[in-house]
């Protein structure tokens, strides 16, 4: 496990920036990844000579259609004559790229670090979903005519099934977030919806509907990250990432049962331990569980232990007992930004969008989205691959 | 019953399929203006207002100095071969009839100073394998108005001039 | 958002824009063949479909039986010691209804999905198949089933000599 005390520095987010999250975008996935990186430099005050170090998130190149991504996307990452590296581990990637940003800068090795989380989904005909299927295995899956949806149809049976969880409550989450991304002025798919809009809408894979999922998207967001002294000196207001955690699962899904995910207990247990958190629901004040599907924030914030197992949605019958409970002046403000399910889903910049939230949530910049109880302390997670990885990270003022 | 016994590790089986998928992929805001350029018969990169490099295809943003770059000029369609090579099979790996010569070529004029950054990677034309040579002068022979569609294509290949 | 943000970048295209060609693009399929190795463990289990047989695995350290078979136990790490023939019964685990095909095609009839521990298999090391000769509304966790095989011939060694699984009768017994 992660020893706190051998953490060398403590490392800072001085500025953050994104693009619009839509379906399908014009730019390139280099343009767009400049524009993040450009707007996080700028609100940091900083050039990129300042830039010690790059790190870039995407997810897999099928989306984009070039292979070696990472390297391609290098020069609107501002990673020219730069040590770069490129990180990937599926929907995890917008949350561990900021991880692995810190670690450049907390080992002692770099100064001040980008970290930029670009996807560009909308070139994969007819359907990103289409190159999703290359996860599968080959021999055991593909044959069946496999799609994406399916094993978040599955996953979110079993979590319905083993807790007892209604349709009408986890379609609560879809209705909060969506209505939250009213305020975020680069959202997607705002929208003020009911949980019977949710319960009419069209079946994709039962009990998955389509306002239960968010949408593919085009987008890119990024974060510069400091040392303690560069922090200091580049800002008045630093957010210092206080604990880092992540974990993996196996590919064998099917031997797993997938009601909880474990993984991401591990991985918010590590981030926890570096943090000094003992009691998570309440020293954590603001928290941006991923939620492709609207069952996940239930399910993540239940492995990120903001409520036990199967009781995140206990309390909540309808609408109004989600905002009383999660809304942006509820008791945990969920997802103020109005997450994946109402901002948009460009897989890896879906992660880096809500450390963004949690960054602007903090330092009380977040304009119409702001939580109102003064969070000091907050936590963005990711989750990704097949069902697989949790990648956690809290953040402070 | 009859079942496959693996004796030896050559004898493993193989599970055969493939990963394909369909692709359109935008141009982006450079890449629009380059391939509407070539259907114009012109060749077009952006200028860098810090550094002052020209860059060829065109970038958006310069890379060094992490300006967006809004200035797009137009470059000479001639210049000299930098690097080339003689295919003698395709993309497949089956053999071409002709061997066919492609090269890099980075544009100028002579006698003009200009900080092009880049270069275009197209097929030289009109000359043999053994005749061309590195720092041979070229020139762009373009496709007539009515067959251009804003791609590579446009230009047919480059060809030797004195 | 920052009020010092002034504009966040992004130009929107439609999908009409794109499909009819108003807007430029580039097209290109990517083609790309694979001859993937089965490896010993998915090798023996392929070719014991094609003899109308599900075999997995056994770790005597940890005692579980692994389906899909693998010749290492990921929780002991150490190479796993037998094989072990399961039944073609077992248990669903989860289920799901689906009306998309693997290209996000919308498919006229649905199709039926579940996650089936198989008898002999350990607890909750289960298997993606698909359920027939059921309607959606009768599947439940925990429903018993049981495989249907194609005709040998029809067997080509592949996860798909078993058409499907099917709920079981009153009575009936795996092989």
């Amino acid at each position: 496990m992660m020893d706190p005390g051998r953490v060398k520095r403590r490392v800072a987010v001085v500025g953050a920036g994104m693009t619009l999250f839509r379906r399908r975008l014009k730019e390139t996935g280099r343009e767009l990844s400049f524009y993040a990186a450009k707007m996080a430099l700028e609100q940091a005050g900083i050039t990129l000579r300042d830039v010690d170090a790059v790190v870039c998130g995407s997810a897999p190149d099928a989306f984009d259609g070039v292979h070696m991504k990472g390297e391609y996307l290098l020069d609107g990452m501002g990673g020219h004559c730069r040590p770069y590296m490129r990180v990937f581990v599926g929907g995890g990637t917008g949350v561990f790229t900021p991880i692995a940003a810190w670690w450049h800068v907390a080992s002692g090795h770099f100064d001040i670090v980008l970290a930029i989380a670009e996807e560009k989904m909308s070139s994969c005909h007819p359907h990103p979903q289409k190159a999703f299927t290359t996860i599968f295995d080959p021999m055991l899956t593909r044959p069946l005519g496999a799609n994406l949806v399916w094993i978040f149809a599955l996953e979110m049976m079993r979590y319905m099934s083993v807790h007892g969880v209604k349709k009408e409550q986890i379609a609560t989450i879809a209705v909060k977030n969506k209505r939250n991304a009213l305020d975020h002025p680069c959202a997607q798919l705002p929208a003020k919806i009911t949980v019977q809009d949710v319960l009419n809408s069209e079946v994709m894979v039962w009990p998955v509907q389509r306002l239960d999922i968010s949408p593919p998207s085009d987008g890119a967001a990024a974060v510069v990250l400091a040392s303690e002294h560069m922090a200091k000196q580049l800002t008045d207001d630093p957010v210092w990432i206080d604990g880092v955690g992540w974990c993996l699962d196996s590919t064998y899904w099917t031997n797993r049962d997938l009601y909880y995910p474990k993984y991401v207990e591990y991985a918010a247990r590590m981030a926890y331990r570096m943090a000094g958190i003992k009691d998570p629901p309440k020293e954590i004040d603001v928290a941006e569980p991923y939620d492709p599907f609207d069952y996940k924030e239930a399910h993540h914030a239940e492995g990120l232990m903001l409520a036990r197992k199967g009781e995140y949605l206990k309390d909540v019958k309808d609408e109004n007992d989600i905002f009383a409970k999660y809304g942006r002046d509820g008791d945990l403000p969920v997802c103020p930004s109005g997450g994946l399910l109402g901002v948009g889903n460009p897989i890896a910049a879906a992660g880096m969008m809500k450390v963004c939230e949690i960054f602007w949530q903090l330092r009380g910049e977040a304009g119409r989205r702001q939580v109102k109880n003064d969070p000091r302390t907050g936590v963005a997670q990711a989750w990704g691959d097949l069902m697989q990885i949790g990648t956690v990270i809290v953040m402070r003022r | 019953m009859s079942l496959e016994r693996i004796r030896l590790p050559e004898e493993v089986r193989h599970w055969h399929g493939d990963m394909i998928c369909d692709y359109t992929y935008t141009l982006g805001v450079a890449g629009e203006k380059f391939y509407s350029g070539l259907k114009e018969g012109r060749i077009i990169g952006s200028k860098c207002p810090e550094c002052g490099r020209i860059f060829v295809p065109p970038s958006a943003y310069c890379p060094f100095c992490f300006t967006e770059l809004t200035e797009w000029v137009e470059v000479p369609d001639e210049g000299f071969v930098y690097a080339l090579t003689v295919a003698h099979v395709d993309a497949d790996g089956e053999p071409l009839e002709e061997p066919e010569l492609y090269a890099f070529i980075v544009l100028e004029r002579p006698g003009e100073a200009q900080e092009i950054y880049g270069g275009i990677l197209h097929k030289l034309g009109e000359v043999g394998p053994e005749e061309a040579y590195i720092g041979m002068r070229v020139k762009a022979v373009w496709a007539p108005p009515e067959e251009r569609k804003g791609t590579l294509a446009d230009i047919r290949y480059f060809r030797p001039i004195e | 958002m920052s009020e010092r943000i002034k504009e966040y970048r992004g130009t929107y295209y439609g999908r009409k824009e794109l499909e009819e060609g108003l807007v430029p693009a580039f097209h290109d399929r990517p083609y790309a063949l694979y001859a993937w190795a089965t490896g010993v463990a998915m090798g023996r289990f392929l070719a014991e479909l094609k003899n109308g047989r599900i075999i997995g695995r056994r770790c005597r350290r940890c005692g579980r039986v692994l389906v899909p078979p693998r010749m290492f136990c990921e929780f002991c790490f150490r190479p796993t010691d037998e094989w072990a023939y399961v039944a073609d019964t077992g248990t669903v685990l989860t289920y799901s209804v689906s009306y998309l095909g693997p290209a996000a095609e919308r498919l006229k009839e649905p199709v039926v999905i579940a996650v089936i521990q198989l008898d002999g298999a350990s607890p909750g090391i289960g298997i993606l198949h698909k359920l027939g000769e059921v309607k959606p509304e009768e599947v439940h966790v925990g429903m018993r089933v049981k495989a249907v095989w194609k005709a040998p011939e029809e067997r080509e060694g592949a996860i798909t000599d078993i058409a499907y699984f099917r709920p079981l009768k009153e009575g009936e017994r795996g092989r």
